[in-house]
């Protein structure tokens, strides 16, 4: 199987690179493509269990009709995905970053790491694609 | 494998961080065993100046013990044998004469960083 790693380093709800890696991502297990996605910085919280959606006054839709999306949502989707497709799907947030962002609880399906993980996956894939934060 | 480890963005959250959390993965993979070189460029060639001190931080009572230490962790690198590159251009612009540098850093022409990136089996840009 052909595997590819991402390194993520962006914050939810910060800019559009992180839709845009999901997106990647969710393309490579469309097309049978092994993801590793190694969460460096402020990527740990995306998948971190204590988002929660709100309600949007300025446009007058309670939490319900807002639906507003939580990227710990979109990762468990992607998960589920690769897991129905029978597609490895590894998702290793960096310890380190986690501890000092305090986001220690994470989704199922997302463990906890260090850089040298990361280093085991891309010796490990085809190809690694570093999506830096700026 | 080889990876060129591209850093762009100088001094991002190296406050907080006490590093430059790209120098100090690539000192996590470097003590790993992974070879290693690393290219700077934009406002990250700021990192090959010797004479940069980050230390007085200070919140009311609270100060900082362990400052970043860019310049100790380039040196360090180098030290490690991993080849650091510096795009000449970016450090011209920015008045960083040779003589101010880290000692080992290799200034870059940016015309020859194709050649250098086939050097490589990994371009990593951060």
């Amino acid at each position: 199987m052909t595997t590819l790693t991402f390194v993520l380093m962006d914050a939810p709800f910060e800019n559009a690179r992180t839709t845009t890696a999901l997106r990647l991502i969710q393309a490579a297990l469309e097309r049978g493509v092994g993801v590793n996605v190694f969460a460096y910085e402020g990527a740990v919280s995306l998948a971190f269990t204590q988002q929660k959606a709100h309600p949007n006054a300025v446009h007058g839709r309670d939490a319900e009709q807002e639906n507003h999306p939580l990227p710990k949502e979109w990762i468990a989707q992607l998960i589920a995905d690769a897991k129905q497709r029978g597609i490895a799907f590894d998702w290793v947030n960096c310890g380190l970053c986690v501890d000092e962002r305090g986001v220690m609880e994470a989704i199922p399906g997302v463990r906890r790491g260090s850089p040298l993980d990361f280093w085991k996956m891309a010796q490990a894939s085809d190809n690694v694609l570093v999506i830096a934060t700026k | 494998m080889k990876v060129l480890q591209i850093v762009e963005t100088a001094y991002r959250a190296t406050a907080e961080e006490q590093d430059d959390t790209v120098l100090w993965f690539s000192q996590v993979l470097r003590g790993a065993g992974a070879e290693l070189a690393i290219l700077l460029q934009g406002s990250a060639v700021s990192y090959a100046v010797a004479a940069q001190e980050a230390g007085g931080l200070a919140f009311g009572a609270w100060r900082q013990t362990q400052p970043p230490n860019v310049a100790a962790a380039i040196a360090a690198l180098l030290g490690g044998g991993v080849p650091i590159y510096a795009i000449e251009e970016d450090l011209a612009e920015r008045g960083i004469r040779e003589e101010a540098c880290v000692t080992g850093i290799k200034r870059l022409p940016r015309a020859q960083c194709g050649e250098l990136f086939d050097r490589f089996d990994r371009v990593w840009h951060w």
